[in-house]
């Protein structure tokens, strides 16, 4: 496959404040073989020698595990390839002569700070409305092989924590819901001895900070599950529902 | 004259930490709630630390680059981590993790700290699964081991291919539960720019606010360093882009000894380079050496043909093939140390062997491993004389079960099916053994200041083995450094909140605005990023796998010429006031700048060859790394002079009375 | 509960289901008039004048207000949880048809339903008799061709509305399991075509038997 010219259109706004704008660049002699943030690294080195300012977007591992690159590329969640984030996407699935459309995730909850660059720390919130185990450190919690844990359990609990946290179920969600997210945790921890301890508040907090940081409703359309770059299941939201309704039913726990 | 105590408690290796544990203050609980810490970095080290100092009680302030704690480059980390559980009766026990730590180190390292890092290893596991960290687990329920390179055991504990992942949401969630407690005070997209440093004590750092660009200043009673490795000195490596030094770097420069610079951690499993436009380089577990086997071709013709496209791996008869670790290991095979197995794999292809367009890989092949397996998932099923294909197709399934998310990255990235035909490796810059110099509590040179995790220097001597990071990590946040920071807090109870608004903080403040905006004033033609790949390739060529004084000595202009020349020619776009992506990265190369020269002294004065530090001078008739015990059995701690050229050599000499000093053989 | 996101899942589901009962039922009596005018009046009866029937009928009512308050309600969170729209936007690419458009399908069947009232709920229930029987009644409204028409196309919105709620309000109320689930699903698009095809032959089939 021979190298190729592209054009990209892409959101550019200045900060938070700022209105945005779709704008139009050229990209010559692209590598398949180059991932689709490198290809972006050569259009920032073209805008950096024209004295223009780069395109911020966000990235860091550059290798699938860090959730932190984004984009919305041409109508889809980390492009066109299933089950990859941004970083892993390469240019041999694009074309020469392609126009490819670069966005941020849109979400009330997740706003623009800058061009590519969205706040996504409502996640955070809500893994700290009871996204953990409450434990202290210490060198004294019970030998790990304590409690042995069913293996199936264990490997669910796993695919469920696989969770990257890039946002992609909310960005392709037509809602833009973040009840994917927001299952995995719950489920992870809903699958473990150590976390049913407290696992009816956990869902209530949890599911009460989503709702208040301003996501969408679910309406089991299954987008998110679709281009979740980790392959969270569907089923973790139907775990979780079946988690809240048990607590808001059956247990004596209130959100707080 | 040396400053330098290690304050390596007395008496016998296994009473040390006990003793030192007993010995040290405490701070009461009422008083912890006076007292302020900061913590740069929110990987394992910082992650936990955080988390375990906010249970204590003290204030936190915890500081990332990231827009959130959880993406750390800990979370990258694969394969797994140790500890010395012995669950699986293979005769594992502290000793041996110590043994083999020390071993694997090339005796680089302080036995002290080694053996406490041993000692703590299962603590981490108990406290992981206790926080919900999804471990790999067998039928009976119980946690599943694996075995990792340079070790006769399975100690290895892990969750598929991202253990990191694991264990660093583990010390996240440990974290949220105290910023919602509120004794955690979280600082996302915010980066450290100077130490403060108030009569000779650690009082606060400056920081710059990544989204506003606003400068800030922050004090508190200790500061906490748990920034990472400085693997991007060399551009390309398997860290994250925005892996930096600047935090290590500003207190070495405040007057924290640097330690050990040269010791670099060159992964024999990554995927080869591609080509110029290649921003980073992604690594293959080593957990793939407990299944893969590494060959060139026996014949040079059959590599030409390789690389000319002409010939495909499988189609070099076995006889034909060059399994050159096993060949020149029998007893470790496949699983000798990094260090090893990358300067063995550079000496194939420098030789001639190498199987890609480059001539710089050699393959990983899974083949052998696929029919094993699938001859036993077969013999389980109670299938007689399985067909070739149903035992491929078998064998296949079982790796998947085990490597699958490792497979998947590399056929997304190379486009090659790796169940197919073998994988493609090439040894990367990983991980940085060198770093700040501390003592046993984990303190620098620097009051108050500590340093814990990749950031430091202290636990893998010169080359570390497998699964030991994530260990060091977790061990020095959530077991060691709670502990002994309390000895240096415990005089400060009556110190009171340290006040901003001095003149240390107005100078400190001063100098990270005067660098910015001079950055930004230089407005010349190239950017950040040239000089970081400039750089990048001097230190891959004359500062990597192979060393030599000639090479090092013209590196070290080179850097300096780069250097100079970056602060002429450097075109920085943006303003300092809001976020600025291009501003961030040329504060950092400026680091690796000095940084990058500064390693090459260290380089160049360590005469032996040990770990991760190979000189070509000092090697055995075998190409072996041959070390000088009697003259470099030594831990070089660096002093700031102003120029990274000369900067002041301190030793720490280190004394092995648990472990007999002999050559590292694994043959 | 309904203040919370799940718990306006679980409502909506609840209600889907409670409808799907409903929907089944009619298109049971309705069947009846494919075997002959005798069957079908003394199932039309039975429906009008069994007390439990004639309860169920308000709750019945309650059911679709509050399914489609409900709906409406989400629909509108859900736009602006996304207030700035993307430019370029490929949904096919990951759901389907039916999943997006259920507001669409769903107001068709709500225009559709005032319609039906109109034409069969209020005569039958208040103006009982002046039309002979009630198969006079449904023979008389299925010659219309127009009527016809309308009435195929609300249930094709209907069935592809079920494509996609009946298996939804399984997942919505947390019944998913590996073993079940994917026979739910299979259930479902049976359903919705079961649904869709049997209401639209059998208008069709007294529209062609009144030519």
């Amino acid at each position: 496959m021979s190298n190729m010219n592209l054009t990209l259109k892409i959101w550019r706004q200045k900060d938070a404040q700022s209105k945005g704008v779709m704008e139009t660049y050229e990209v010559k002699d692209i590598s398949p073989d180059s991932s689709f943030l490198e290809m972006l690294d050569v259009l920032n080195e073209n805008l950096v020698s024209q004295k223009q300012e780069p395109i911020a977007f966000d990235h860091d591992c550059r290798e699938g595990i860090c959730g932190t690159c984004s984009l919305y590329i041409s109508g889809r969640a980390h492009g066109p390839m299933r089950g990859v984030t941004t970083c892993q996407l390469h240019m041999r699935s694009f074309k020469d002569g392609d126009t490819i459309y670069i966005e941020p995730w849109r979400s009330k909850a997740m706003p623009v700070i800058k061009d590519l660059i969205v706040d996504r720390s409502a996640f955070d919130r809500i893994q700290q409305a009871g996204g953990f185990i409450s434990v202290n450190t210490s060198g004294n919690t019970q030998d790990a092989n304590g409690i042995p844990i069913p293996k199936g359990d264990a490997d669910k609990a796993f695919d469920a924590a696989a969770c990257i946290g890039c946002g992609a179920c909310v960005a392709t969600c037509k809602n833009g819901s973040a009840m994917l997210f927001v299952s995995a945790k719950v489920s992870q921890f809903a699958l473990l001895p150590q976390g049913r301890v407290e696992a009816a508040k956990r869902v209530l907090n949890m599911v009460h900070q989503m709702d208040k940081e301003g996501f969408g409703n679910c309406t089991n359309t299954g987008a998110c599950e679709v281009e979740c770059p980790k392959g969270i299941s569907l089923e973790n939201i139907a775990r979780m529902n079946r988690e809240y309704l048990s607590a808001k039913v059956v247990s004596d726990e209130k959100i707080g | 004259m040396s400053k330098l105590d290690s304050k390596i408690p007395t008496g016998p290796i296994k009473d040390k930490w006990t003793k030192h544990k007993n010995d040290i203050n405490v701070v009461n609980p009422a008083n912890k709630r006076l007292i302020d810490i900061i913590v740069i970095g929110t990987g394992l080290a910082g992650g936990s630390a955080a988390a375990s100092l906010a249970e204590l009680g003290y204030n936190v302030k915890a500081f990332c680059y990231q827009d959130s704690p959880r993406r750390a480059h800990s979370i990258a980390a694969q394969g797994g981590i140790n500890a010395s559980k012995n669950y699986q009766n293979d005769n594992d026990s502290d000793y041996r993790l110590f043994y083999d730590t020390v071993k694997g180190g090339d005796y680089r390292s302080r036995e002290a700290n080694v053996y406490r890092l041993a000692e703590v290893s299962g603590n981490i596991i108990d406290q992981c699964v206790a926080q919900g960290v999804p471990f790999a687990r067998d039928y009976g329920g119980l946690l599943d081991n694996r075995s990792f390179g340079g070790v006769l055991v399975s100690r290895t504990f892990y969750a598929k291919g991202q253990t990191g992942q694991q264990l660093l949401l583990g010390a996240y969630s440990a974290m949220n539960r105290q910023i919602a407690k509120g004794k955690i005070t979280m600082y996302n997209r915010h980066e450290m720019l100077e130490l403060v440093v108030v009569d000779g004590k650690a009082r606060g750092i400056i920081a710059r606010n990544l989204v506003t660009g606003e400068i800030e200043r922050h004090s508190a009673h200790a500061v906490v360093i748990g920034s990472g490795g400085y693997g991007n000195v060399f551009y390309l490596s398997t860290n994250a882009m925005g892996s930096n030094a600047t935090a290590a770097w500003k207190i070495h420069k405040k007057g924290a000894y640097f330690a050990n610079p040269c010791y670099t951690q060159i992964h024999p499993t990554c995927i080869p380079r591609s080509g110029e436009h290649q921003s980073k380089l992604t690594l293959m577990s080593e957990s793939l050496r407990n299944d893969g086997r590494i060959w060139v071709p026996k014949k040079l013709e059959d590599a030409e043909a390789i690389r000319a496209k002409k010939k495909k791996p499988t189609d070099i008869p076995e006889e034909d093939r060059d399994y050159y670790l096993e060949r020149r290991y029998p007893a470790f095979g496949n699983l000798v140390p990094r260090d090893v197995a990358s300067r063995a794999a550079k000496e194939r292809c420098d030789a001639g062997y190498g199987v890609n367009a480059t001539g710089e890989a050699v393959y990983l092949d899974f083949a052998s491993a696929i029919e094993r397996y699938g001859k036993e998932k077969a013999h389980v099923l109670g299938m007689h004389n399985p067909s070739k294909e149903k035992i491929t197709e078998l064998g296949e399934k079982v790796i998947e079960e085990k490597y699958g998310n490792l497979f998947q990255m590399y056929e997304k990235i190379v486009d090659e099916n790796p169940y197919k035909t073998p994988m493609m490796i090439y040894p990367a810059v990983h991980y940085t053994m060198g770093g700040i110099w501390v003592d046993y509590n984990l303190m620098t040179t620097i009051p108050g200041c500590y340093c814990i995790g990749e950031a430091n220097f202290s636990d893998h001597g010169a080359n570390r083995l497998g699964a030991s990071a994530l260990m060091q990590g977790l061990a020095d946040g959530y077991f060691v450094l709670p502990y002994t920071i309390g000895d240096y807090l415990a005089n400060e109870i009556r110190t009171g909140e340290i006040p901003t608004d001095t003149p240390e903080f107005d100078e400190a403040e001063k100098s990270v605005r005067d660098r910015l905006e001079k950055l930004l004033s230089i407005k010349g033609t190239k950017s950040v990023d040239h000089f970081h790949k400039r750089l990048g390739k001097v230190m891959w060529n004359y500062v990597g796998m192979a060393r030599n004084a000639d090479g090092l000595k013209k590196a070290m202009d080179e850097i300096k010429k780069i250097r100079e020349e970056f602060w002429s020619d450097l075109y920085v776009p943006g303003e300092l006031n809001a976020m600025n992506t291009e501003l961030e990265k040329a504060g950092r190369v400026a680091d690796f700048l000095e940084l990058g020269e500064f390693f090459a002294v260290d380089a160049l004065n360590r005469n032996e060859s040990c770990g991760g530090h190979f000189r070509e001078e000092y090697q055995t008739e075998e190409g072996e790394a041959k070390r000088d015990d009697e003259n470099y059995a030594y831990v070089a701690a660096w002093e700031w002079t102003g120029d990274p050229r000369t900067p002041i050599l301190h030793k720490e000499e280190l004394t092995f009375h648990d472990i007999e000093l002999k050559q590292r053989s694994y043959k | 509960m309904s203040y919370s996101s799940i718990g306006r899942k679980v409502v909506m589901g609840l209600t889907g289901l409670f409808l799907i009962t409903f929907i089944t039922i009619h298109l049971l009596i309705n069947s009846f008039s494919l075997v002959g005018p005798e069957l079908f009046n003394a199932g039309s009866k039975f429906m009008g004048t069994n007390p439990v029937i004639q309860t169920m009928q308000y709750v019945l009512a309650l059911g679709f207000i509050i399914h489609i308050i409900m709906g409406i309600r989400l629909t509108i969170q859900n736009n602006a949880a996304r207030p700035i729209k993307y430019v370029h936007n490929d949904p096919s690419a990951n759901s389907t048809f039916s999943s997006r458009y259920m507001i669409f399908t769903g107001v068709l069947v709500l225009l559709f339903l005032i319609l039906h009232l109109k034409d069969f709920f209020v005569p039958i229930k208040f103006e009982h008799g002046t039309f002979g029987e009630d198969y006079d009644l449904l023979v008389r409204v299925f010659s219309n061709p127009l009527y016809v028409f309308i009435y195929v196309v609300a249930f094709v919105g209907l069935s592809i509305h079920l494509h996609h709620g009946f298996q939804s309000a399984f997942q919505s109320l947390g019944w998913n399991h590996p073993k079940y689930t994917p026979f739910v699903k299979k259930l479902g698009l049976v359903f919705c075509y079961v649904v869709g095809i049997g209401f639209s032959s059998i208008a069709l089939f007294h529209y062609f038997n009144s030519l």
